[in-house]
């Protein structure tokens, strides 16, 4: 079982690979990758470093570039995917049709895993991007079960990578378009959920508010636990109820499913964050190398003790153990 | 990794002097630690990118006064906290807060879920600070011995007891200190 883990600074990839990650994701600073926010990513030249300090300890090393490009500014994610190859990547991370198609043309050795932005949660729209791209793997979208990856792996003969730790997007991933509401950027199109310019904390007698847009997200007494300021997880008043009207704050740990992940046909197991710290990527990929150790060895799982590095400070299983409310 | 400690605070007993102290001393040790810095580390500045020209105060909650940091001047001055002009970006904290994410001990965003770092202002500014420093893998008992090399014996000696003591993170979480 693979551990693909994220990195948003090269110190936070060489934390990774030290932490024993078998596959580092990443991306360029500019808005062709997802998490393109201030002071995070790579240049080029921090990119083809670190690909060599991942590749010296044996891991590998994918670029995400997984935004949609927009019309007339293909040229920005077409270089994108050519700087990737140029800098010995492993792999790149698409969503879009075009930019696979590109890839799959001008790129044809470049390796290619579908993008969980590209939101292919059946076995019919996965082998189309295997037929028509030769993608090799498929990201799949935090919306199904265990069951449900179970009947997917039996039916495709690309890889599969599930996530197993981090934060949690609503259930419409690659169609997301809340934060546009707000304030006129979305992640798939900017590869910025709530755009930290548009994001303003205060304090307003013993409460720290949070606000995107001008739209108070949520409000919690000064010192006390906070999400991140995304419209998904805000607290909203609807009709005579106050709460977490779409998503509750919390992440995702599937560390316990992980045995049943391996049986579901699951090849990779994806550790969400690369807006986060090295702090983070080292705690939680040495947790979850310990999982997969024990996996290797017919072992059961260690219990991980994460809670602290969670928004909302608690964990779900997400949809693969379906409990709706 | 060393458990985290981000609750505790530097006894009243030690900062009371500071409340009467003139700050400008503080300030001119700081800023003079800040320009070596930065020297050391272009990176930051290229990371931090269009917000230099940003005023950030830390407001590290258990002094009696607020860091002023304004990277492109290579300026970190004190300022009372009832004195100091407006800033860009304000993060609240206790100093062992600010030392475990300096260090690579604490991750900035748990911090933040947590309660114990806390934001105001110009969000972006703070990310693109926040990110700077983390990949810049600082360890401040190195770079406080680098900047004035008289005081690395007395550290080298002192930074061990100092830690077990305070149970504040003085050095790099994921090496020993050179000045050891």
């Amino acid at each position: 079982m693979e551990l693909v883990c994220p990195a948003g600074t090269p110190a936070a990839l060489r934390a990774a690979v030290d932490a024993g990650a078998h596959c580092i994701y990443c991306g360029f600073a500019d808005e062709t990758n997802a998490r393109n926010f201030p002071g995070l990513n790579f240049s080029r030249t921090e990119l083809t470093e670190a690909v060599g300090y991942a590749h010296a300890r044996g891991a590998k090393v994918l670029v995400a570039i997984n935004t949609f490009p927009t019309a007339g500014r293909e040229a920005l994610w077409h270089s994108a995917v050519a700087d990737a190859e140029r800098a010995g990547a492993d792999a790149v991370i698409l969503a879009d049709l075009g930019l696979l198609a590109y890839a799959a043309e001008h790129h044809p050795d470049l390796r290619r895993h579908l993008s969980v932005q590209a939101a292919a949660a059946n076995p019919d729209a996965i082998n189309f991007y295997a037929t028509a791209f030769d993608v090799r793997r498929v990201v799949l979208p935090r919306v199904l079960s265990v069951e449900e990856i179970t009947a997917i792996n039996r039916e495709i003969d690309v890889e599969t990578e599930v996530f197993v730790f981090g934060g949690l997007c609503v259930m419409a991933e690659g169609r997301c378009s809340l934060s546009s509401y707000a304030t006129g950027r979305s992640p798939n199109m900017n590869g910025v959920c709530s755009p930290p310019e548009h994001v303003d904390y205060a304090t307003e007698g013993n409460d720290s508010v949070a606000r995107l847009g001008g739209f108070t997200i949520h409000r919690t007494p000064k010192g006390g636990a906070a999400p991140y300021p995304t419209l998904c997880k805000g607290c909203f008043t609807s009709g005579d109820k106050t709460g977490h009207v779409f998503e509750d704050a919390v992440s995702l740990d599937a560390s316990a499913l992980v045995p049943r992940l391996a049986q579901a046909g699951v090849t990779a197991l994806k550790i969400e964050g690369r807006q986060r710290s090295k702090a983070y990527v080292a705690q939680i990929v040495r947790a979850f190398r310990a999982v997969t150790d024990a996996l290797d060895a017919r072992r059961a799982p260690p219990a991980l003790a994460l809670a602290r590095l969670s928004e909302g400070q608690a964990a779900t299983t997400g949809a693969y153990a379906k409990t709706w409310r | 990794m060393q458990e985290a400690r981000e609750n505790i605070a530097i006894p009243k007993i030690l900062t009371a002097p500071m409340h009467v102290l003139p700050l400008w001393p503080v300030s001119i040790a700081f800023s003079q630690l800040a320009r070596k810095l930065l020297r050391a580390h272009p990176n930051i500045l290229n990371r931090i990118d269009k917000y230099q020209d940003c005023g950030f105060d830390l407001d590290i909650t258990d002094l009696p006064f607020i860091l002023r940091l304004h990277p492109v001047r290579a300026d970190l001055r004190a300022f009372r906290r009832n004195a100091a002009p407006d800033a860009d970006a304000r993060i609240s904290g206790s100093l062992a807060a600010f030392l475990a994410m300096l260090h690579g001990v604490e991750d900035g965003d748990s911090l933040y879920f947590s309660g114990a770092l806390q934001i105001e202002g110009d969000t972006s500014a703070v990310l693109a600070l926040r990110n700077a420093l983390d990949d810049a893998e600082l360890d401040l008992s190195t770079e406080i011995a680098n900047a004035i090399p008289l005081l690395a014996p007395p550290l080298r000696l002192a930074l061990a007891p100092l830690e077990k003591l305070t149970g504040l993170h003085l050095h790099r979480a994921d090496t020993t200190p050179e000045v050891y």
